[in-house]
């Protein structure tokens, strides 16, 4: 058994998800206006993410931050890199950045349809 | 509770040549927009940790929420 399975289980989330949000609440039910907006520029880029709750349970956060060296949230991975949080994101997304970033176009030109969006990931139900 | 002033006295005296100027309306909320030499050659997400690691675990804590722009001069 690892001795931190918490935090095994967020890096893992972070290797196997190409765009994966930690934040407070979810995409649809977001509890705080810094995860709202970031949420909010994924779903613009219809681009599918995965998304963590992080409320559930006050171990994620802290293990997350202590993998992530980077103390709010939320936090935006791409590809298994931090690519910040709800301030960085949003430049990235005004500037166009994000977008590129993501590997589809900028919502003014007309946008494919993306396929649904992932489900919200449960870490904690993986400690089993 | 911190207000807008501590914020920017403790950003300028950490960062070397910063210039720092604090908006809050709550002193929970804070929004700091941070110009210095320090940050040249480093990426956004590095000088975004130079300017939070200041705080520490009072980021998110009593400082809820802290909004950052920062550039080079």
């Amino acid at each position: 058994m690892s001795e931190n399975p918490m935090r095994d289980a967020i890096s893992e989330a972070i290797a196997s998800n190409d765009v994966i949000l930690f934040m407070k609440g979810t995409p649809d039910a977001p509890a705080c206006g810094f995860s709202a907006r970031a949420a909010g520029a994924l779903q613009a880029l219809e681009v599918p993410f995965s998304a963590v709750d992080i409320l559930p349970d006050p171990r994620i956060r802290q293990e997350l931050s202590a993998l992530s060296n980077w103390p709010t949230i939320p936090q935006l991975f791409v590809k298994g890199e931090l690519l910040g949080g709800s301030d960085i994101i949003m430049e990235m997304y005004e500037s166009g950045e994000l977008a590129g970033a993501l590997g589809v176009e900028q919502p003014d030109s007309d946008p494919e349809p993306a396929d649904a969006q992932a489900p919200t990931l449960q870490i904690e139900n993986r400690l089993n | 509770m911190p207000t807008a002033e501590d914020l920017r006295a403790r950003i300028e005296a950490a960062i070397p040549g910063a210039e720092a100027s604090v908006q809050s309306e709550d002193n929970v909320h804070f929004a700091a927009q941070v110009k210095a030499q320090a940050f040249a050659g480093k990426s956004r997400l590095e000088q975004h940790r130079m300017v939070m690691d200041i705080f520490g675990d009072q980021l998110g804590g009593e400082i809820h929420a802290l909004s950052l722009k920062t550039e080079t001069p």
